[in-house]
């Protein structure tokens, strides 16, 4: 009886247990088949069917770009798996930007915003801002056809493999929700066109420094054509410009803030991380310096090396946890955690360079300070 | 009693109801958090089972704290064909073809909880982005994210309010484990 009692009780045991197993099973089948819309459908306006339809091109048939488009080029661009890039602004006729934020730009309604994306000498993107009359962002992004003869809308949830680019990896176009971790990371959603992007006072040494496109589209050209309103007077005087104590820093930092500063600020979501990439035009210590050099790291990512217990060690590359970060792409510790699928190998060299020379600057000053 | 003083009167009993609604919203936003977290299955992931009299049951002294640090697993479950997926007997680690991964510990542990610097901006972002903190990396299966995430914007942060005040178990989650290839 009693071995009878404990069978039915292990049996009802096992039942309770296998339902539970069932409803987790039920649920691990959801993300796992992609079946669901990742992202919650946004209520707002839908974006064109296809990149012809947001007028990027006076002539699609030979992809003659409109000429009241202004091509430009931020000095310090994103890295994306070392993709050639081009990017245009259009502003509505009569209209201007708002500039008397430096840090935080505000773009008319009705300002549209193109970004390309090639490989290999092939166009395979083009993502596409536009002001709606809400003062919302549309986002969306077109994949080129591989005879690139069309591009269509991709959906919310992007796509993935668009690109190969070798061992195994391949180029992914960001899903919405994707494009707004980055984007909607500050208090300015466009990313590029900005005061320090768009200086006259460019960087010689930026990674991937781009040609810039003629005319120069920078600070004076849109005040001079009535584009830009409102910059301080300041800015125009001595245009913005990352204060460091060597080319090498200069060029570090700004890669810093071109590549992790959309997320990594003092006014965005993950301000709590107390980790400030993004240069400010205020204050005289580059914030970047402030919140990583010598500062612990919060906590360790998984597969980081419990030696690196600074965002950053002067003198130390390989025990500073920014550089094993950025040098990784395994997904949990990767940074920036998406948009990248391979390491930059010129910016490593390049941050690898400023850490060593960090010691060296950080020794003299000591000495310095003695001999007073 | 003169107009003027029943005027104040009720002027003192607003106010003073004023001052009690607040705990009291708190409580009642606690109470639908707990709700939610109820019939939002998360227990069936994030409490370990245990093996009980009656077999295995969701061990509550462990409640919503995830994996338990102190069951080790080194690698990915070895499976025949037709299976893509494996978990373990806590139903708190999971197998596929995207490595291992733990259930993640809820619970407000100043040490060991995931939670432990998420705004509760980041808490809504997570589940609506499927990112850790909102922006970072991807959260891997069977997380159903894409589902939570669909709660209002008042759910989400009841759910999170929740969370906030049940007990502390202190546990480090292992680190995710990634494919085999
Ligand atoms: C990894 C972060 C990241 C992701 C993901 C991302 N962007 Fe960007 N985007 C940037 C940065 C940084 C810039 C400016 C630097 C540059 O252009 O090189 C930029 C520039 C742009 C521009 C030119 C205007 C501007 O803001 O400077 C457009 C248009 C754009 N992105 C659209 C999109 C769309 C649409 C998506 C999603 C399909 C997306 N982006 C995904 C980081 C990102
Ligand atoms: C899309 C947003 C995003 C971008 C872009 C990004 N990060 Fe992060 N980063 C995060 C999030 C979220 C965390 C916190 C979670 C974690 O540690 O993974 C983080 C954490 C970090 C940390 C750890 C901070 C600490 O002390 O715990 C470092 C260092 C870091 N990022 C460096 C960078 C660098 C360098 C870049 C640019 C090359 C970058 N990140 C780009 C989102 C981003
Ligand atoms: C089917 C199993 C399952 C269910 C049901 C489930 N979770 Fe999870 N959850 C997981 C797993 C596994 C992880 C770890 C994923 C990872 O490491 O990427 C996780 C991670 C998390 C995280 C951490 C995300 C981060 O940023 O790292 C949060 C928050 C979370 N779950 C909340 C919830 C809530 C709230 C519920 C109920 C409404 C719930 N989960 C239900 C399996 C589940």
């Amino acid at each position: 009886m009693r071995t009878i009692m404990a069978m039915v009780q292990g049996f009802g045991a096992g039942r309770r247990r296998c339902l539970a197993m069932a409803t987790a099973v039920l649920v691990l089948a959801f993300p796992l088949l992609n079946s669901v819309e990742a992202v919650p459908q946004s209520a707002g306006p839908k974006p064109p069917r296809t990149l012809e339809e947001t007028g990027l091109y006076s002539d699609f048939a030979t992809l003659q770009v409109d000429q009241r488009h202004l091509a430009f080029s931020p000095q310090y661009p994103l890295w994306t798996d070392g993709a050639t890039k081009r990017r245009w602004i259009s502003l509505p006729p009569g209209t201007a930007i708002d500039g008397s934020d430096p840090d935080a730009w505000s773009f008319p309604i009705g300002t549209r915003l193109w970004k390309e994306f090639a490989f290999g000498g092939q166009r395979v993107e083009t993502r596409f801002l536009e002001r709606q009359a809400d003062g919302h962002w549309l986002y969306a992004a077109y994949a080129w056809t591989a005879d690139g003869r069309e591009a269509q809308l991709v959906s919310e949830r992007g796509r993935r493999g668009a690109y190969p680019l070798g061992g195994g990896r391949s180029h992914a176009i960001p899903g919405v929700s994707d494009c707004k971790a980055c984007h909607q990371g500050g208090r300015s959603e466009v990313l590029g066109f900005s005061a320090l992007q768009l200086s006259p006072d460019r960087d010689p040494d930026a990674p991937h420094a781009e040609p810039r496109p003629i005319p120069a589209v920078d600070l004076g050209y849109l005040v001079e054509n009535g584009l830009l309103v409102g910059l301080p007077d300041t800015l125009r005087e001595t245009p913005p410009r990352i204060m460091a104590a060597s080319s090498a820093e200069r060029a570090a930092l700004g890669y810093l803030h071109g590549n992790c500063g959309h997320c990594h600020n003092d006014q965005g979501s993950l301000q709590n991380l107390g980790l400030f990439l993004r240069h400010s035009s205020a204050g005289t210590v580059p914030p970047a310096i402030a919140s990583a050099v010598g500062q612990p790291v919060r906590k360790a990512a998984p597969g980081q090396s419990p030696d690196a217990v600074l965002r950053i060690e002067p003198g130390r590359p390989d025990r500073s946890g920014l550089m094993q970060r950025i040098g990784s792409r395994y997904p949990a510790l990767q940074m920036p955690p998406l948009g990248t699928a391979l390491v930059d190998k010129e910016a490593i060299a390049l941050v690898e360079r400023w850490i060593l020379e960090a010691d060296q600057l950080r020794k003299e000053a000591h000495l310095q300070e003695k001999g007073d | 009693m003169t107009r003027a003083r029943s005027v104040l009167l009720a002027a003192a009993i607003s106010a003073s109801s004023a001052v009690l609604a607040q705990p009291d919203a708190r409580t009642a936003q606690v109470k639908r958090g707990e709700y939610l977290v109820t019939i939002g299955l998360c227990h069936d992931c994030h409490t370990p089972l245990a093996m009980g009299p009656d077999g295995p049951a969701p061990d509550m002294k462990r409640a919503l704290s995830g994996h338990p640090q102190d069951i080790a697993i080194r690698a990915p479950a070895k499976l025949a064909e037709p299976w893509v997926g494996g978990f373990s007997p806590t139903l708190t680690a999971w197998s596929g073809p995207w490595g291992v991964s733990f259930s993640a510990n809820l619970t407000p542990d100043p040490e060991t909880g995931v939670l432990r610097d998420f705004t509760e901006q980041q808490f809504i972002q997570t589940l609506r982005t499927g990112r850790h903190q909102g922006q970072g990396r991807e959260i891997l299966p069977p997380m159903p994210w894409p589902l939570i995430g669909k709660m209002t914007d008042e759910d989400l942060k009841a759910v999170f309010a929740y969370l906030r005040q049940i007990p502390p178990v202190t546990n480090k989650v292992p680190d995710p484990i990634p494919p085999a290839n």
